[in-house]
């Protein structure tokens, strides 16, 4: 019980701390001193307190897309364990759930974005919706190799097959070839850099901040809360793979949870820094890359 | 062949003035023959604008022709009468936003111009006329107009601007695109239009040099030393050799300042943060520079006519030599830095291509020129000022495309950083500032100044009374624009911020 609610806790608390530190490796490797770490806060705060404007021309999914998308992320962060514990909520099967929460919320998203009309927000939509087919099998692949790996379906217990079975032991080539490609994703799907950038302000060269062009407010607050989930989510994913660490003292425990997700961020942010962005149409390639990985992992395992 | 009796063109070097009765004025069919040539065999128009002509109902035309090679600048003018002339653009495209400009100054229309559209959406000069017949009194708003359109059943159109997300000027872009691949880019300016050259006329005095140094606000030096100068030349008189080596000093600064800036937007454009950050600050460095030698970060007051506004003593000049050094330092680690990761270069390079012959057809200036591989850079081919006594290589590049624009500046930032040392190490001595003369009667002077972004061209002519009847400013925007417009061609458009910010133009100096 007291699991679930630190899990619960860190959720729903701490994921907009990893934009802050990934925020902040930047700036020192830029030699800025950089906006505080728990700046995000201060923004989704100040959002929450901003009037909304609506254009005319949208309907009801405009509004409705923040929320469901946040829904959806939410849900997946419940089916997803934090460390070595166990998730909340998990059932046979549930890997695909998650899979398609993630696909559910880019629905909202892209359709929100087609919605209002504007060319840069169909633009984007066009790019999330052309990536997303990318990484998607690459996401699969990964999940399949570590289900084969446990032989469970429930995304709890093969999330911790690095962990408890055999792991890294027995099978390190494949885990290796899926830690790459699960990092190409997280990086992909959370509109970092070599991907996106997040921090543009040029509005033809967006992916996922063209298509919230159009939300002001605490609807693009909830945008942003949703993003920062999406990036927690999918970082607790990544360290099953690469840092399953279980000492039996759940405190110590808990600690290396949190310790390890701040770790994923510095590295995030020291991706951002040393390199510059693909061009658009390189992107392509890097998620095939991704597919490559994690297939060639499963082709490892399965032989 | 037989000799004409009288010469085709008058040949003067920059920064002089003539007598305007000098001039050849040819009849129209004549001067387009000899304009054509001239265009033809390498010379460029450096300006081609029109003034109101003595007799009411009728315009004089003039031409400046820069002749690169060696060094000399031709002048010849004609006379339209009527509301209409033949266009030259079809067969010299270079001429094409001259003559929409001339068209909308003057109310003339030029017959068979292949897309004869507003340079700056405002009202003729001339009450009677109007190139578009627009009823008088109806408001011209900019941008509201026909844009060439691409059709077809996959072909789509983004429209970006006036209002953009950054902090940029107003400009309105329409693409035609065939999903991520743009067809064709048509450029709509004019929102900031202020009416510099009416302006100037009226206050030819002392609020004449603020409003050149804040035609383009990042041209400060260049346009207020172009503006000084044709002055000066209209005035006859020289300024003190001290100045000059100031106002180059000053110059040079401007020219690093923006173009370190640059070189770090273009960084920040691709997402590479260590560059874009060093250079934001460096190019602070830079600009602080500016402020020891005259007060002001963008060089304001630090030129006027007859000379400089503020002197530098040893105190000062071993400051700004030692500020020079370590900048120089830095910032030769950010663009080092830049040039050396291959995430950089996969952006950059074979990006945005502008061909050396289109680069040459549409009159392109400054780094954009010379990162074509053209040989065009007005320090080394028609010197002024101090530029008589030092002579700078010309820097250029011939990938032609968003690599060889950030490298031509990058080689342009060391060969300032040299020019502004060598300087320093001998300032000629003397008076700062001679008290300019009166200005002559009946003259036209022409001056131009190699400023960061390229040619600025000030020409000015003065009528009976020593008054500037007219004051014809071309800044480098004003030819470079379309080159941007043809580099996006077949590009992706989500390269087109890395694209722009490798030409960096102006909207305020184009749209005057």
């Amino acid at each position: 019980m007291r699991d679930i609610f630190i899990h619960i806790a860190l959720l729903l608390g701490m994921p907009p701390l990893l934009l802050g530190v990934i925020n902040k490796t930047k700036a020192l490797f830029a030699g800025r001193k950089g906006p505080p770490l728990l700046q995000p806060y201060y923004d989704l705060f100040k959002l929450t307190r901003k009037h909304v404007v609506i254009s005319e021309v949208t309907t009801w999914v405009f509004t409705a897309a923040p929320v469901i998308t946040l829904t959806a992320l939410l849900i997946a962060g419940i089916l997803v364990p934090q460390g070595p514990f166990r998730a909340p909520l998990g059932f046979t099967g549930d890997l695909i759930l998650f899979a398609y929460l993630l696909g559910l919320g880019r629905f909202f998203t892209t359709t929100a974005a087609l919605d209002t009309g504007s060319a840069f927000e169909g633009m984007g939509a066009a790019r999330e919706a052309t990536f997303a087919c990318m990484s998607e099998p690459a996401l699969f692949f990964a999940l399949l190799v570590l289900a084969k790996m446990s032989g469970s379906l429930v995304l709890g217990d093969l999330l911790h097959a690095p962990l408890v079975t055999t792991g890294w032991e027995a099978e390190a080539a494949p885990l290796v070839l899926v830690a790459v490609g699960l990092f190409i994703l997280l990086l992909a799907e959370n509109c970092r850099i070599p991907v996106d950038d997040p921090n543009t302000h040029l509005e033809l060269t967006m992916i996922h901040e063209v298509m919230v062009l159009d939300h002001s407010g605490p609807l693009l607050g909830l945008v942003l809360y949703g993003a920062a989930i999406k990036l927690f989510v999918l970082s607790s994913v990544f360290l099953h793979i690469v840092a399953p660490f279980q000492s039996g003292r759940a405190g110590l425990d808990w600690l290396a949870f949190v310790g390890e997700m701040l770790g994923v961020a510095v590295a995030i942010g020291v991706v951002e820094s040393v390199m510059a962005r693909l061009q658009m149409r390189h992107v392509n390639y890097l998620l095939i890359a991704a597919i490559l990985f994690c297939g060639f992992g499963f082709v490892l395992l399965v032989r | 062949m037989t000799t004409p009796s009288a010469p085709d063109m008058l040949t003067l070097i920059n920064a002089q003035s003539v007598a305007l009765d000098r001039i050849p004025r040819h009849d129209l069919e004549t001067f387009q023959r000899i304009v054509s040539a001239a265009l033809h065999a390498g010379q460029r128009a450096s300006a081609f604008f029109g003034a109101a002509a003595d007799q009411p109902g009728q315009t004089d035309l003039f031409i400046v022709l820069a002749h690169d090679n060696n060094s000399q600048l031709n002048l010849l003018c004609t006379q339209v009468e009527g509301g209409h002339f033949p266009s030259l653009t079809p067969s010299c495209p270079s001429l094409h936003l001259f003559e929409r400009e001339i068209a909308e100054q003057f109310g003339l229309r030029p017959e068979g111009h292949p897309w004869l559209k507003p340079v700056r959406y405002r009202t003729s000069w001339d009450s009677q006329r109007d190139a578009w017949q627009r009823p008088r009194g109806q408001a011209i708003l900019p941008g509201v107009g026909d844009f060439y359109r691409v059709d077809g059943p996959d072909v789509h159109e983004v429209a970006v601007g006036p209002v953009h997300a950054g902090i940029i000027e107003p400009g309105h872009f329409r693409f035609q695109c065939h999903g991520e691949e743009v067809y064709h880019l048509e450029i709509a300016l004019g929102y900031q239009h202020r009416g510099i050259e009416e302006a100037l006329l009226q206050n030819s005095g002392r609020r004449g040099l603020h409003y050149a140094e804040t035609l383009a606000g990042d041209t400060t030096i260049g346009h207020a030393t172009a503006y000084c100068q044709v002055l000066e030349a209209l005035a006859g008189g020289f300024s003190a050799v001290r100045a000059q080596s100031l106002r180059g000093i000053a110059l040079e600064l401007e020219r690093l300042a923006n173009h370190v800036g640059d070189l770090g937007a273009l960084a920040n454009d691709i997402g590479f943060l260590p560059t874009a950050s060093y250079c934001g600050r460096i190019r602070g460095d830079f600009l602080n520079m500016s402020a020891l030698l005259c007060g002001s970060r963008f060089g304001r007051g630090m030129v006027c006519p007859g000379g400089v506004g503020y002197d530098m003593d040893a105190a000062r000049i071993k400051d700004l030599q030692t500020r020079l050094t370590a900048a120089e330092k830095d910032t030769a680690n950010a663009v080092n830095l830049l040039f050396d990761t291959p995430s950089v270069l996969a952006r950059f390079e074979s990006k945005g291509v502008l061909p050396p012959e289109m680069a040459r057809t549409l009159g392109m200036v400054g780094p954009a020129a010379r990162a074509s591989g053209l040989y065009r850079d007005i320090r080394h081919d028609h010197p002024a000022g101090i530029y008589r006594f030092v002579h700078l290589p010309l820097s250029t590049w011939d990938t032609c495309d968003i690599f060889a624009r950030g490298y031509v500046r990058w080689l342009e930032i060391q060969q300032s950083i040299e020019f502004i040392r060598e300087q320093l190490n001998a300032i000629p001595a003397g008076p700062i500032r001679t008290k300019p003369g009166p200005l002559k009667p009946s003259r036209l002077a022409v001056s131009l100044v190699e400023g960061w972004r390229g040619e600025l061209c000030h020409v000015a002519l003065t009528d009976a009374q020593s008054l500037v009847r007219r004051h014809k400013i071309v800044d480098p925007s004003f030819h470079n624009w379309m080159g941007l417009a043809y580099a996006m061609r077949n590009q992706q458009i989500s390269d087109f911020p890395l694209c722009n910010k490798s030409f960096n133009l102006s909207y305020c100096g184009h749209d005057l």
